[in-house]
């Protein structure tokens, strides 16, 4: 394709409307209000169905709602999942909670985000939460064990009190 | 004090004196150079709708020495494939004459009987442009020891660009000794105070220098030998640590030089034509001290404007470049040397 070239007049052969404009961009930018983000005092508000950690939950009753069924464990594609189930004496405190998990670890240097664990959770029992930025001043610190993870999890508030009258 | 100075011989006191002066002045240049990169940055962020560098210190006023810190630790690394002595020898040339030429430069009128000046000479701007045409060879000496394509097309750019805009630069001067009728830099501030400054009596000679000096400084729409786009980064493209920053402090501090020899030649050097500041020989020291404040208040004004048309226009094309430098300028130069002669010729 051939693209003719207009012909210039006089003012713009000397950059008038160049420089004019030139100058009317930059200084109205200038005094624009600014983009950034000032990290981390401000942060994104994330959207609804964000993929963030994955954290342990508690219903409502405070009960861990992991069963070990070790799905999460499997489905994992980068294996940042460990469970401990409790093995055949069961768990002292976890009640009439059925296989409540001894430990739970979660490697956030490994995992993904992907949400399969949340996806293939039989008993709604982990979900991907709104963190985005996990850090930690070592590898081992950085390995989110039962405790942490259910911490930071919170209780789940949903309908169905499976444990309730067990 | 006063009498153990008195009782020096004159050779020891100028001596004394000039020595003073330089470290007053560098230790003015160098943190000039630093908060020049900084304002730099804050103000190109600003035309970008951004923050820029505002973590170190308040708003960011710290950079600079984080900046100069981090320089100094980085490893300094000479790739493999180049000349090693031009490849060393490249940075310094090019900070070297930046800071020469301030020598001339008089920064201020007086400060008590000392004349604000390093080097008071009577040849100043024919020193000045001999000095500057020196920055060129660092930069095509970067480009040639650097033994590699990049830098090499831009050290062989700047070359072209640079010697063809000195010439403009060198023959847009020439009115303003028309004027002066003096080659003396002390002087033709001298003149601007007394006849008013050389920017009304000499415009298109002031256009052209300040288009010139853009060119001169390598700095947009003139950065050829730079051009990120095409060149990676031209001549320092393997320079790293304080051999890169010492390129870097070599751009600003000739945009200083550069700056100051626009408000030395056409805005009335240290002076004001208001309240009593346009005597360059007033005995008291508070004027003294002001009028080294304006002068540098000027310098960096005439900084700002550098810094925001950096922002404002992309870059030439190579043949435009040269066609506005040989066919525009250099022409129109020659004609403002005739037009002001014949001018001053009927005047008087």
């Amino acid at each position: 394709m051939i693209v003719k070239r207009t012909k210039l007049n006089l003012a713009e052969r000397f950059y008038v409307p160049a420089v004019v404009d030139g100058i009317r961009i930059t200084v109205a930018h200038f005094f624009k209000k600014k983009v950034t983000m000032q990290y981390p005092e401000e942060k994104w508000s994330v959207p609804a169905g964000y993929r963030g950690a994955p954290y342990l939950v508690k219903d409502p009753e405070g009960r861990t709602k992991c069963v070990s069924c070790q799905l999460c464990e499997f489905v994992c594609p980068p294996k940042a999942i460990r469970i401990t189930p409790p093995g055949p004496a069961g768990s002292p405190e976890a009640g009439n909670v059925e296989k409540a998990p001894q430990e739970f670890k979660i490697d956030m240097l490994r995992c993904i985000f992907c949400g399969f664990c949340q996806e293939v959770c039989p008993e709604e029992a982990i979900f991907l939460m709104k963190d985005y930025s996990l850090t930690g001043e070592s590898r081992a610190e950085m390995v989110y064990d039962k405790e942490k993870l259910l911490a930071l999890g919170g209780v789940h508030q949903d309908q169905i009190w499976k444990w309730k009258h067990k | 004090m006063i009498t153990w100075f008195n009782n020096l011989s004159p050779a020891s006191q100028f001596l004394l004196i000039s020595s003073l002066k330089v470290v007053g002045v560098f230790a003015v240049v160098m943190p000039f150079v630093a908060y020049a990169v900084y304002a730099e940055r804050r103000i190109a962020a600003f035309i970008q709708d951004r923050l820029g560098p505002n973590r170190v210190g308040p708003l960011g006023l710290l950079q600079p020495v984080a900046d100069g810190v981090k320089s100094f630790l980085k490893e300094d690394f000479t790739p493999a494939h180049v000349r090693k002595a031009y490849f060393w020898l490249a940075p310094m040339i090019v900070m070297i004459p930046s800071l020469l030429v301030l020598a001339v430069i008089p920064f201020g009128s007086t400060l008590g009987r000392q004349k604000m000046v390093i080097a008071d000479l009577n040849v100043g701007i024919l020193y000045t442009f001999g000095i500057v045409s020196l920055g060129v060879y660092g930069i095509v000496l970067a480009g040639y020891a650097s033994n590699s394509k990049y830098p090499f097309l831009g050290g062989i750019r700047s070359s072209a660009q640079m010697i063809s805009y000195e010439i403009a630069m060198g023959m847009s001067v020439i009115p303003v000794f028309l004027w002066t009728g003096d080659l003396n830099l002390s002087r033709v501030t001298a003149y601007q105070a007394d006849y008013g400054w050389l920017l009304w009596h000499a415009p298109v000679s002031f256009v052209i220098f300040f288009i010139a000096a853009f060119a001169e400084t390598n700095r947009l729409p003139f950065d050829l030998p730079e051009s990120e786009q095409e060149l990676v980064a031209g001549y320092n493209t393997e320079y790293s640590s304080m051999k890169f920053a010492l390129f870097f402090m070599g751009e600003y501090a000739n945009m200083i030089a550069v700056s100051s020899m626009m408000v030395t030649l056409f805005l009335g050097g240290c002076t004001l034509p208001w309240a009593g500041l346009n005597n360059v020989a007033d005995p008291s020291i508070g004027i003294g001290v002001l009028q080294i404040g304006i002068f540098l208040a000027k310098v960096m004004g005439l900084m700002g404007i550098f810094i925001w048309v950096r922002w404002m226009w992309p870059r030439f094309r190579y043949d435009q470049l040269m066609n506005l430098g040989w066919r525009a300028l250099v022409p129109l130069a020659l004609a403002n040397i005739v037009g002001t002669a014949v001018w001053i010729w009927i005047i008087h």
